[in-house]
């Protein structure tokens, strides 16, 4: 419960940064912070206290590894949605740059110029 | 013939950065490589994976990019084949998941699987994990050569 | 679980660093704690394939958020001073909390989870695919549409990238037109 809330605090501060602040290069950055409170929180729901890691050595018995292991299935979404994220991150990337280039400016007011 | 060559870029001053970070990155790019390739082989029995070990390879590639120059990084990997690499690694893929096909459904298993625990085991995973590894790093090199060639930002005093 | 919250707690902080400072460096800087900090997380909670993962990651975004913010214009803007924009991100704030508070109460324990279909990876994964790694068998065997969509998502954004920052075409329109390709229709 705390540690959810926590968590949820760190989305909430992603969002205030991608509201209130007009710098192209903040926004990116409240979007990265958003990305890592999500997967954190897939994360903290498949957790089982004093569990254990979701791969089987071969000294392991089978029953006693299904009854303690934590939940693979978050584990195994979130690692696709990681690597989806650096590539979302180069794209924005590539549109500040360009942005940049046309306006010659990363204030987000100063960008209302937008047609064509 | 090759230590002359390698030797002659790690002591020119004018391209990348200074002696220092080019030797010690000379000795850990090879290190990275291997790396990369060990997580990616053994992705089924024990942590890592396509995804990381692609990601790892990327930035082995993206390490020769920043500590010799850009010329040196395009002349081991160009970015022709770096875009070869990115679709041949999606071909495998998707052909892996379509011979599954022929033997039931779409992705199947059709491999005999093998005993587990040991290296050639897990049927059609480990070469799945190499197909995406390969695409991974080929496709994230690939979005650093463009951030890199055409990204660049030219200010008013260049104009 | 105190090292859990420190580490939580750390995060924030950090977060706040990222948010509220002028300099473009240092709020890149600070995003890259918050990064590895998230990692350690993955580590503590027992997955070590999205650790090893996080981190590198986070390297390689480190590099390209750096390239981009600082090479002009490190300084952040702040001419006059939004009021508007900044209270109605408050007054969000504020609200969001209340209402996790309130939805928190239903959700299920820390610790606890449900695993009605997690349950029968772990039972039979071994024996059904092969694979040691139960998280691997589930990206390609189980689930292995993600995996694909995943690729997809990949090149399509490369794909993006590319036209967005390439400024003048390969060819220019005039030339491609002379070129027919495919069938002549008045041959």
């Amino acid at each position: 419960m705390l540690q959810y809330l926590l968590d949820m605090i760190i989305f909430a501060l992603g969002i205030y940064c991608l509201i209130a602040k007009r710098h192209i290069i903040k926004k990116i950055i409240g979007m990265c912070i958003i990305e890592y409170s999500i997967n954190l929180f897939l994360i903290l729901l498949g957790y089982r206290m004093h569990g254990i890691a979701p791969i089987i050595l071969p000294e392991m018995n089978n029953s006693y590894f299904a009854q303690y292991s934590v939940d693979p299935l978050p584990q195994a979404l979130v690692l696709t949605s990681i690597v989806i994220g650096l590539g979302t991150l180069a794209l924005m990337a590539a549109f500040a740059i360009k942005l940049y280039e046309k306006y010659r400016t990363f204030d987000m007011s100063e960008i209302h110029r937008l047609r064509g | 013939m090759k230590q002359d060559i390698i030797e002659e870029i790690t002591h020119d001053r004018s391209t990348g950065m200074t002696l220092i970070v080019k030797t010690v990155a000379k000795i850990m790019i090879a290190m990275m490589l291997l790396f990369g390739f060990y997580i990616i082989i053994y992705g089924h029995l024990t942590p890592g994976g396509g995804f990381a070990g692609g990601v790892i390879i990327a930035i082995a590639y993206v390490l020769m990019m920043l500590a010799f120059s850009r010329k040196v990084a395009l002349k081991k990997l160009s970015n022709f084949w770096a875009s070869i690499f990115d679709n041949l690694g999606m071909l495998a893929f998707i052909v892996i998941a379509y011979i599954g096909l022929g033997f039931g459904y779409f992705m199947y298993n059709f491999i005999w699987h093998g005993n587990p625990f040991h290296l050639i085991s897990a049927g059609i995973i480990p070469l799945c994990n190499i197909a995406i590894g390969i695409k991974v790093g080929a496709a994230l090199y690939a979005i650093f050569i463009g951030l890199s060639i055409y990204g660049r930002i030219t200010t008013k005093e260049e104009e | 679980m105190l090292l859990f919250d420190i580490i939580l707690i750390f995060m924030i902080i950090g977060t706040i660093i990222a948010v509220e400072t002028k300099n473009m460096l240092s709020a890149v800087v600070a995003v890259g704690a918050v990064g590895f900090g998230v990692s350690l997380l993955f580590l503590y909670l027992r997955a070590p394939d999205i650790a090893i993962t996080q981190v590198i990651v986070e390297v390689l975004s480190l590099i390209i958020l750096i390239r981009v913010a600082t090479h002009v214009d490190n300084v952040a803007i702040e001419r006059r001073i939004d009021n508007f924009a900044n209270m109605t991100g408050l007054i969000f704030i504020g609200l969001f909390i209340a209402f996790c508070i309130w939805a928190f109460t239903d959700v299920i324990p820390f610790a606890n989870p449900l695993m009605r279909v997690s349950q029968h990876y772990l039972d039979a994964g071994l024996r059904e695919t092969g694979a040691a790694n139960i998280v691997a068998a589930v990206i390609l065997d189980y689930r292995a549409y993600d995996t694909l969509g995943e690729a997809v998502v990949i090149f399509t954004s490369i794909l993006g990238a590319f036209v967005i920052l390439r400024s003048k075409g390969k060819k220019k329109l005039s030339e491609e037109d002379d070129i027919t390709v495919g069938i002549l229709e008045d041959a």
